[in-house]
């Protein structure tokens, strides 16, 4: 290069593309279900396809479940709870979790370029949240496995048997980690299935699975639609189930569920209140409000939807979130510098453009930065809606895209009053450097996680789970564990 | 803290509000920042941005006008073999050597910075410290970095702490003012914040995080709350201020994440020698064979580049 040439542009923040590599994932053609330690076809011979959602590429197809295969798992996962896995003691089972979680670590690259290319997430966020939190995740409950005497002190616990858990599109891995490192460290066998948008990690995990030399039938993974997840929910052969996803699917579970008198946990959406007052630290709080709505493009259930701000400093802190979403880098997830990556589905896409026309024609006024969107792929731009009303649809329903809805409010109680009006009471988040508030807010708000001065932020030490049309159970901690447990009268338990 | 106290502009207008900082979420905030990836072309661009905004320094007890001419002859060419390579933003000395760098800068478009007011602990009486100042500008510095009083400040006399550097803003006459809040010694970010908008109000043409005498000093969350700072006074007086972060920066990444956090709080318009400095004497060498390495593919080491 001649010195010439070297003269660079000045340095500005329309930074060089830095794309991930691809060349750590493999991605077969297709991929069977995990039954019994192996990967087999569907019984039917029936696949689906699963696409990269950034650019609407084909991925793999992927088999697709029927009843009959969610029979032949729930059949493994009881050989396996009656054989091996139940014989098992829990230092046994914790080391094979130990296992799991350090392979997550050794592996995280790959898992994280493949939760992206899978799902559309930043690959920032795959690389330092999802595959962070699943290993830790495992860590965690490897640690309660040999200790369930202490963790119920006084009481002879039990495993259910075969656990049938369905976890969803937004955190494919995490969420399986979630529901799979508490059952496994209490003894359960499980049947799982993943949201069919995003099969690949899951079925990546069972890779890992095999190569800790988890007895087959412990884990089996059946890929499938809503059809599929039917099956496993009706599947006489479950005894307990979990389930995390939209609400109108958890309601059909819960009358499956409570039909057959078997225990359930479910974790739904949200409608998140983020309230803000005049005396927080502004700069900070605008900051946990984007990422409370705009990380993983808002498909959170958790996510900081509705923005609650105090009416002194309304105009002024609306003008500062405005500046900073208009810094958000939309585009390629695997660009190690895109804040907002792709949305999830085609399907996703036409709910929340749907849901963003309503506020429009219901009068809310929209705000959204002029940024370029690709040709390609399911994409949609930070939205801001303000003038909004409680009674607008942009408040009240559940969007899971990167859409915010500002409200203000004069008092403390008023803040209150609007946080709880919704049927959701998953979580809400409180920015105010005045501790007094805090607390007197935590106690009032309904929300099963309220975070102060912080947003979206979980350790698997911490329970999570909602209130109301968000559900019941709680996972994390020992709230998470205890679900997978029974108690036994009677006679000295085994296991521990 | 949450009842900040107001400052009125020395260049009039109404009083200028701090806001509270927490200090978890302002951490977390920098250290997203600082994953950035600078790769390829930007990583070029940031290394020569660097550059063109180091403050070179040399402040020692045993500074002599044959390491000042050195240190001068760096600053213009910092890279005698690669002419692409441009000068830094100034050079930056004790009062004692100010002609010196005069002398040996004088129509390279370096400019020359000096310390004052009774650098590093600014504990000398006030006419004593007005004084040093008029003597650093009489000698030819075009830019003076003095300390904030932190006795004052501290013991909660912000009224003098404020006063002081107006005082020395009128000592500076033409010469640019930076006001060094010595970071390390304030003992909290809302302290820092409240520090920066009393700097500027009372005239500050730039606030810079430290002396570099001290260990703590500019670190990437201190330049984001100070960037927020300068960003919350320019909003509400239209007075634009700069940033200098001196004290620790020794490698080209911590440089250019630097960069990162000021260009995404303030805008790429701020990545300027008129809006933004780096003080640091290890810095510079870092940044060339950082370039050395984008040319030719690999670290060459540190007999390849001048130790002056």
């Amino acid at each position: 290069m001649a010195p010439s040439d070297k003269t660079p542009e000045p340095f500005g923040i329309d930074y060089a593309p830095a794309p991930e590599s691809t060349a750590v994932v493999d991605i077969a053609d297709g991929y069977g279900h995990f039954i019994n330690g192996d990967f087999v076809e569907s019984l039917s011979g029936a696949t689906f396809a699963t696409v990269n959602p950034a650019t609407e590429e084909h991925l793999a197809y992927v088999a697709d479940g029927s009843a009959e295969d969610v029979d032949r798992a729930v059949a493994a996962a009881r050989a396996a709870f009656e054989g091996p896995w139940g014989q098992m003691s829990g230092s046994q089972r914790g080391k094979y979790l130990f296992r799991i979680a350090r392979q997550l670590q050794e592996r995280s690259r790959e898992f994280a370029v493949l939760e992206t290319l899978d799902g559309g997430k930043p690959i920032k966020e795959s690389r330092d949240l999802d595959l962070p939190l699943s290993a830790a995740w495992f860590f965690y409950y490897a640690g309660w496995a040999d200790k369930l005497e202490y963790a119920f002190p006084n009481r002879t616990m039990a495993p259910h048997g075969v656990a049938g858990q369905i976890v969803p599109w937004n955190f494919p891995l995490m969420m399986a980690a979630w529901k799979l490192a508490p059952a496994l460290a209490a003894g359960n066998t499980v049947v799982l299935k993943p949201a069919e948008t995003t099969p690949l990690t899951a079925l990546l995990l069972a890779d890992v699975l095999r190569d800790v030399d988890l007895p087959p039938g412990v884990v089996n993974i059946v890929t499938g639609a809503g059809v599929t997840g039917a099956a496993l929910v009706d599947h006489p052969g479950v005894d307990k189930l979990a389930f995390t996803g939209s609400t109108g699917v958890g309601k059909a579970i819960q009358r499956a569920a409570s039909a057959r008198r078997i225990p359930l946990t479910l974790e739904l959406g949200g409608k998140a209140a983020h309230i803000v007052f005049e005396d927080s630290a502004v700069d900070q709080a605008v900051e946990g409000v984007v990422t409370g709505i705009y990380s993983n493009q808002g498909h959170v259930c958790c996510a900081g939807s509705r923005l609650l701000v105090e009416e002194s400093i309304a105009d002024e802190f609306v003008e500062r979130l405005m500046r900073r979403i208009s810094t958000l880098r939309l585009g390629d997830p695997l660009d190690k510098n895109t804040d907002v990556g792709a949305i999830n589905s085609a399907d996703q896409l036409q709910r929340i453009t749907d849901l963003v026309a309503t506020g429009v024609a219901e009068g809310a006024d929209l705000h959204q930065p002029g940024c370029d969107l690709p040709d390609k792929g399911y994409w949609f731009p930070p939205t801001v809606f303000t003038g909004v009303q409680q009674s607008h649809t942009v408040a009240r329903e559940e969007i899971f895209g990167p859409v915010l809805t500002v409200q203000t409010f004069r008092t403390a109680e008023e803040a209150v009053e609007k946080a709880n009006n919704t049927p959701y009471g998953l979580s809400a988040g409180i920015w105010t450097e005045k501790g007094s508030k805090i607390l007197w807010m935590a106690e009032k708000l309904r929300a099963g996680v309220v975070w102060a001065n912080t947003y979206n932020r979980f350790d698997p030490a911490s329970p999570f789970g909602g209130y109301k049309e968000s559900g019941f159970g709680r996972e994390g901690g020992l709230h998470g564990l205890a679900p997978y447990l029974r108690e036994r009268t009677g006679a000295k338990g085994r296991g521990a | 803290m949450t009842a900040s106290p107001a400052f009125l502009p020395t260049t009039g207008g109404g009083p200028v509000r701090t806001t509270p900082v927490d200090a978890v979420a302002l951490e977390a905030r920098a250290a997203a920042l600082c994953t950035r990836s600078i790769k390829t072309t930007s990583k070029r661009a940031a290394l020569h941005t660097t550059i063109r905004c180091i403050d070179l320094t040399t402040l020692e007890g045993t500074d002599t006008p044959g390491k000042v001419a050195s240190l001068c002859q760096k600053a213009i060419k910092p890279d005698p073999s690669d002419p692409t390579v441009p000068s830094v933003a100034a050079v930056c000395v004790y009062p004692e050597m100010v002609e010196h760098a005069v002398e040996a800068t004088t129509g390279t478009g370096v400019a020359v910075a000096s310390v004052a007011g009774a650098f590093p602990a600014g504990m000398s009486a006030p006419a004593v410290r007005v004084a040093d100042i008029v003597d650093a500008v009489g000698r030819g510095a075009g830019e003076i970095d003095i300390v904030l009083n932190r006795s004052a400040f501290l013991s909660g006399d912000l009224g003098r702490a404020h006063d002081e550097i107006a005082a020395a803003k009128d000592a500076c006459g033409a010469s640019h003012l930076k006001v060094i809040l010595e970071t390390g010694e304030l003992g909290s970010y809302d302290q820092v914040r409240r520090a920066s908008m009393l700097a500027m109000a009372a005239g500050a043409d730039f606030i810079k995080t430290s002396t570099g005498k001290i260990p703590k000093a500019a670190t990437h969350p201190m330049i984001l709350n100070m960037a927020e700072a300068i960003r919350d006074y320019a909003d509400q007086t239209g007075v634009v201020v700069g940033l200098k972060g001196a004290g620790g920066i020794r490698t080209s990444k911590q440089a250019w994440h630097h960069l990162v956090i000021v260009g995404e709080t303030l805008g790429s318009a701020w990545l300027t020698p008129e809006r933004f400095r780096l003080g640091a004497s290890s810095l510079l060498n870092d940044v060339l064979m950082q370039l050395q390495k984008l040319d030719t593919g690999r670290y060459s080491g540190p007999d390849y580049v001048t130790v002056d």
